[in-house]
């Protein structure tokens, strides 16, 4: 197996910020926009280095999407910044019409989503977001899993001309993918290779994914684990090779069970290679107030999760 | 530059091709469009400094904004007369495969169109970003806006309209189709809209009233009075008074024929009141 090291938690939401800081440098286009969160979303570089190009909206989500989309039109490169729950329900229509329908560059980059923003509670734990968005003609949906990917994604989107949404966190978690990583959109990464089940997750479950190997394979179980960062497009090669091989998938996800990764995969394998899945996700719940570990263990996100649904996907091969 | 004989005559033209748009397909929103033909006319042939090629950035010209979307017919006809694509193509209004779908759309390809609208409420928020990008750009041109009066019941109008005074964007020109209907009956009736002036100037606006918003050389004038307070630190709105349905008895000043067609018979006396001036497609 390969070792993977957590070279010291960091949240995925600086990863965003370590980007933009870095576009600021390195690409004069590139404006962005927060609703009043600059210290949550991790934009006080970007503003500080280019008061010009930062737009503060204030609490007026819908205003930002449609003034972002505008934005487009001159040539500007737009990366709005809030929470996940105040960039995608709160706004969806703005999205669909004058982002996705009309096909402006715009980068909505999306803290905070899922269970662990933690003790906030409901109100703001989106559990959605993927699904509202991956919906969208012509919107492509990235949800990172560290730090370092995190960075890398927003480096990358930037020169990518369609709408995007970038799905990150807010919590400390592993940081375990290269430094200096290019960040691919749409291609599938493979951490682990494996026989016995194939584990593809995305976000927050990617490093649980590979702690759930571990103990796999303590087990005498070989796992692969795919990294999943582009939701969609969907890498649908990637995930039939990795499973004509395996034969069992197990999704993993801090997201709804209904309209979540774990439904695509489902999706690509019914039209492709009928399979043995399961799912780890949120059960079509609200989350609560909590701390992110008590929350992902409460709602069964974490490896422990992984490696039981994965034992029971293998039995029904 | 049109003379005023020849804006004229383009607005019974224009008239023409709302209404035989709508009856052929036999739907559509002929009564705001109506109402905003005199506008739209005088803002393409004399207002807007623009190209005569579309380019979707836009750089170096004027730029407008339909966020009211459900005029299309009226949108459609003058961006064709003015040269943006065959005046024929009129003919696919809402057809199958059309490029003139419904409500306006950047989605098939429209010389013209820059931003989807019929989902209303989201023209001021765009607008208020093309006019930061042409800031940013350095680029002097204006951005023009024309929304519906009960498209004011929309939330994010409010942010938009706090936004822009917030942050002095006063490259913009947003005009409000001013003609107290909406589809469901009078706004007083709907949800009245209080005094819209006193909204606005509360906002920190500036204010221009149109009070005759269906005579070309009020609108000429009064947009002229627009441009200049343009520039200042205060985005600019326009309160166009307009009668709905305008040019077709009717038609006017009612609600009725918001969302609806003209049957055969109705067309006919329509056109009657419109004689063909530069041609129909």
């Amino acid at each position: 197996m390969k070792k993977y090291i957590d070279t010291g938690k960091k949240d995925t939401r600086s990863g965003f910020g370590a980007g933009l800081t870095e576009l600021g440098k390195t690409n004069e286009n590139v404006v962005a926009l927060c609703a009043d969160l600059i210290g949550s979303l991790k934009m006080d570089d970007f503003k500080k280095n280019h008061p010009e190009r930062f737009f503060q909206i204030g609490i007026a989500e819908a205003n930002m999407i449609g003034i972002a989309a505008g934005m487009t039109i001159g040539g500007k490169i737009p990366f709005t910044g809030t929470f996940a729950n105040f960039s995608t329900g709160r706004v969806y229509d703005q999205i669909r019409q004058s982002v996705a329908y009309s096909n402006k560059n715009v980068k909505i980059c999306a803290s905070h989503a899922g269970l662990t923003l933690g003790e906030d509670g409901a109100t703001h734990q989106i559990l959605e977001d993927i699904g509202l968005m991956k919906m969208l003609p012509g919107m492509t949906v990235i949800n990172t899993c560290d730090y370092n990917q995190t960075k890398a994604a927003t480096i990358a989107i930037a020169d990518f001309e369609d709408p995007v949404y970038l799905r990150f966190g807010r919590p400390k978690v592993a940081n375990f993918t290269s430094e200096n990583q290019t960040f691919e959109i749409g291609k599938a990464i493979k951490l682990q290779e494996g026989t016995d089940v194939t584990i593809v997750a995305t976000g927050h479950l990617v490093w649980e994914a590979l702690l759930a190997a571990e103990t796999l394979n303590e087990q005498g179980i070989s796992a692969e684990v795919i990294n999943i960062h582009t939701i969609k497009p969907l890498d649908s090669e990637a995930i039939i090779n990795s499973v004509a091989k395996t034969k069992c998938v197990v999704t993993a996800e801090e997201h709804n069970v209904l309209g979540g990764l774990g439904e695509s995969i489902a999706r690509v394998l019914s039209e492709n290679q009928p399979t043995p899945q399961e799912f780890v996700g949120t059960k079509d719940t609200f989350g609560e107030s909590g701390t992110p570990e008590q929350l992902m263990e409460k709602y069964g996100l974490n490896a422990n999760a992984i490696v039981k649904a994965a034992l029971k996907v293998i039995s029904r091969k | 530059m049109p003379d005023i004989n020849h804006l004229n005559d383009l607005v019974v033209q224009v008239r023409r091709d709302i209404l035989r748009q709508v009856h052929k397909v036999n739907s559509g929103h002929p009564g705001g469009s109506l109402g905003c033909t005199e506008f739209l006319v005088a803002l393409y042939q004399k207002i807007m400094d623009r190209k005569d090629s579309f380019e979707m950035n836009g750089n170096d010209e004027d730029l407008f904004f339909l966020s009211n979307g459900h005029i299309s017919p009226v949108f459609y006809s003058v961006l064709a007369r003015s040269g943006y694509f065959p005046v024929e193509e009129l003919n696919t209004f809402r057809l199958l495969n059309t490029r003139l779908q419904g409500h306006p759309t950047t989605h098939e390809g429209l010389p013209g169109i820059r931003m989807a609208s019929g989902s209303l409420g989201q023209g001021i928020s765009v607008s208020i970003g093309a006019a930061q990008t042409k800031k940013l750009n350095n680029d002097s041109h204006l951005i023009y806006t024309l929304c519906g009066d009960g498209e004011l019941q929309e939330g994010q109008n409010w942010e938009a309209i706090m936004y822009a005074s917030g942050n002095n964007i006063d490259n913009l020109i947003v005009t409000i189709d001013y003609n107290k209907q909406q589809i469901d009956g009078s706004t007083n009736a709907v949800l009245p809209l209080g005094n819209l002036r006193a909204k606005m100037e509360a906002f920190d606006w500036d204010v221009v009233e149109i009070s005759e918003g269906n005579n070309l050389e009020a609108i000429l004038k009064g947009m002229e009075e627009a441009k200049s307070k343009t520039g200042n630190g205060k985005p600019v709105c326009v309160l166009l008074h307009t009668i709905m349905g305008n040019g077709v008895d009717f038609m006017m000043g009612t609600n009725a024929w918001h969302g609806k067609a003209p049957n055969d018979e109705q067309l006919e006396s329509a056109l009657a009141q419109n004689p063909e001036t530069l041609g129909d497609y």
